[in-house]
């Protein structure tokens, strides 16, 4: 019945006699097949190139936790760079190298050489050639030499051990110490006026007009006197958590009552540091009252508490209450009452991470 | 002759030239004080004038969305009343105004500006009539003499950077605006914008920006399209991390792709 004819064309068997087979190139023995002091020299040389990578590594760890981060220094024909970076780079790629040319070397100096024709097999190896495979491994395990050359065998060992350390431990280290009480607490306290960044004047209620944004700082942590008086790390950690944006509203569009009570006629106060991953939130359109996150486009509407409209934030922006002092500037009026900023696991039970003061 | 200038001794004589010279300074303030009125009068007939060409100009070319009154119309058009001189010249000056076709925001257009600074003077001069608002800013801010680029910069990083850009080249907003590129923006354009906040940008006023520190903003914007900024390499239309992404995941992964398949060769 079938027409089908599933047997391959009829190939001119002359076609294979027609060039002659070259057949492999002769085999040249290298130096340290034929002389065993070479090849002795070969597997010592082996022997530092993975030992050079593994005092890279080791060297990695000394420097990073020995050489001051901050320390400059002139390299001839380069200039003036950080000696902190230059050394982590030079003792990183030592470690690296060294396992790269340890690996060649071994390869091109012990490992066998010889040219092998391997003839197409049966998809399923023959009893015959899974014993000779097993033989040939075992004949491979003999010729790299590790069964004798322990040396190698250890010195390899150590090196691909030690060079992940470089990788993991600045990863571990940079998590820096284990936060308490400074997630729940920025620096605003009742009666601290609401100071524009990053000139430090005060703030009238009369000057905030619909339609404007100020950008706020609570008073003593602006701008340059900041720096001067807490010193650049406090000033920076003042920066990332007590900035704030601070708008009128018309009060009648306003839709939270609690949003209406901690501002001052329309004049409302909201922490500028993203829900999501921390961003300064501040992108204000004026004309549709939309808070925008500039790094991953979280959307928050001033008209109903910061709510989140848009985006992968998922709590609102925390509002600071404020109030007028008797000079007719604005204050806060307490703390934010939520922490600001991003979630993180012990944000719901501040015991877990104060303990005592909590 | 002896008697002349025993006289000219006398204090009488001191006298007499004070009051003689007293005597011609009031007579001669008397004949000129005519002029100062008529030059009162002559401003004040011009300014009615310019409203007056003003109104006209408005009501042929922007009443259609700003209403009859420039009170507005809903939906197409905002009111102008209140927006003040700044806003009038910021808009059309800068060829934003008149919209040509409803968009999400209207965008700067110099080669479109369809009106001489007379006109836009005699315009803004009609809406300033209206209500008081903003005017334009004092010359004495805008030749940067004297401005403090450091300062500026740091304002621009506080209170523009985030939509701006920290170089000036624009950003996006949400659906479908934008902040515009501040590059190449005439001076006076860059403080009326910031005086009056035209579309989505918030007002700075001058009790939040002083006009000093409004000139140190503008100072630094061009001390940064002078190049000031650029600290070597190449800066990719400066938009940030997306151009860099762009670049590398189009012409370096396409090099290194390119880079595997010759070693695949030279191996075979
Ligand atoms: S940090 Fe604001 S959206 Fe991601």
């Amino acid at each position: 019945m079938s027409t089908h004819d599933n047997t391959p064309a009829v190939v001119d068997q002359t076609t294979h006699d027609r060039f002659p087979n070259p057949g492999m190139p002769p085999h040249r023995p290298r130096r340290a097949d034929v002389d065993e002091r070479a090849s002795r020299r070969a597997a010592l040389q082996v022997v530092i190139f993975f030992t050079l990578s593994a005092l890279g590594s080791i060297a990695f760890l000394v420097a990073y936790y020995v050489i001051d981060p901050e320390l400059k220094g002139t390299i001839i024909g380069i200039g003036e760079i950080n000696l902190f970076h230059a050394a982590l780079g030079v003792t990183m790629a030592m470690s690296l190298l060294g396992i790269g040319l340890g690996a060649v070397h071994w390869a091109k100096t012990l490992m066998p050489d010889e040219e092998v024709a391997e003839d197409r097999h049966p998809p399923a190896a023959s009893d015959e050639d899974k014993a000779a495979v097993a033989q040939q491994l075992s004949h491979g395990w003999r010729s790299s030499q590790l069964n004798r050359r322990t040396a190698i065998l250890g010195s390899a060992g150590g090196a691909l051990g030690l060079f992940a350390l470089p990788l993991i431990v600045p990863v571990a280290a940079g998590l820096g110490p284990r936060p308490r009480g400074e997630l729940y607490r920025t620096h605003w306290q009742d009666g601290l006026r609401l100071m524009i960044d990053p000139s430090g004047a005060p703030i009238r209620a009369a000057d905030v007009t619909q339609g404007s944004v100020f950008h706020v700082m609570p008073e003593g942590w602006v701008g340059h006197q900041a720096f001067e008086e807490h010193g650049a790390e406090e000033a920076m950690i003042s920066k990332s958590k007590d900035q704030v944006i601070l708008v009128r509203l018309d009060p009648s569009i306003i839709k939270s009552q609690k949003q209406r009570d901690w501002g001052v006629d329309g004049i409302v106060a909201y922490s500028k540091v993203c829900t999501h991953v921390g961003c300064p939130v501040a992108l204000y359109e004026q004309n549709t009252h939309h808070l925008l996150c500039p790094c991953h486009q979280s959307t928050f509407d001033m008209t109903d508490d910061c709510k989140v409209i848009f985006g992968p934030a998922k709590r609102p922006l925390p509002q600071l209450p404020i109030t007028v002092d008797d000079e007719g500037y604005l204050v806060a009026a307490d703390d934010f009452r939520e922490p600001v900023g991003p979630s993180f696991f012990e944000r719901e039970r501040p015991g877990l991470l104060m303990g005592d003061d909590a | 002759m002896t008697s002349l200038a025993a006289l000219r001794r006398s204090p009488i004589a001191l006298l007499v030239v004070l009051l003689l010279g007293l005597t011609f300074t009031g007579t001669a303030y008397a004949a000129l004080q005519p002029t100062a009125p008529t030059t009162d009068v002559a401003a004040a007939a011009t300014q009615a004038e310019d409203v007056e060409e003003g109104r006209k100009l408005f009501l042929a070319n922007c009443a259609t969305c700003h209403g009859t009154n420039a009170e507005g119309v809903d939906e197409v058009g905002p009111s102008l009343h209140g927006v003040g001189a700044a806003s009038v010249h910021f808009q059309v000056a800068t060829g934003r105004m008149p919209l040509p076709a409803p968009d999400v925001q209207a965008s700067r257009n110099e080669d479109q500006v369809k009106f001489s600074e007379r006109e836009i003077e005699q315009m803004a001069a009609y809406v300033a009539s209206l209500a008081p608002g903003p005017e334009r800013p004092d010359a004495q801010y805008l030749d940067l003499e004297g401005a403090d680029i450091a300062a500026g910069g740091a304002a621009y990083r506080t209170n523009c950077a985030m939509c701006h850009n920290s170089s000036g080249s624009g950003g996006a907003l949400t659906r479908g605006k934008f902040a515009p590129t501040l590059m190449g923006v005439d001076e006076e354009h860059i403080y009326e914008a910031m005086l009056t906040g035209p579309q989505a940008m918030p007002v700075f006023n001058d009790q939040n920006l002083t006009p000093q520190e409004k000139e140190n903003i503008i100072a630094f914007l061009k001390f940064i399209e002078e190049g000031g900024n650029a600290h070597g390499g190449a800066g990719i239309g400066n938009v940030g991390p997306a151009g860099d992404a762009l670049f590398i995941w189009t012409i370096g992964i396409g090099t290194m792709i390119a880079l595997a398949v010759w070693i695949g060769r030279k191996a075979a």
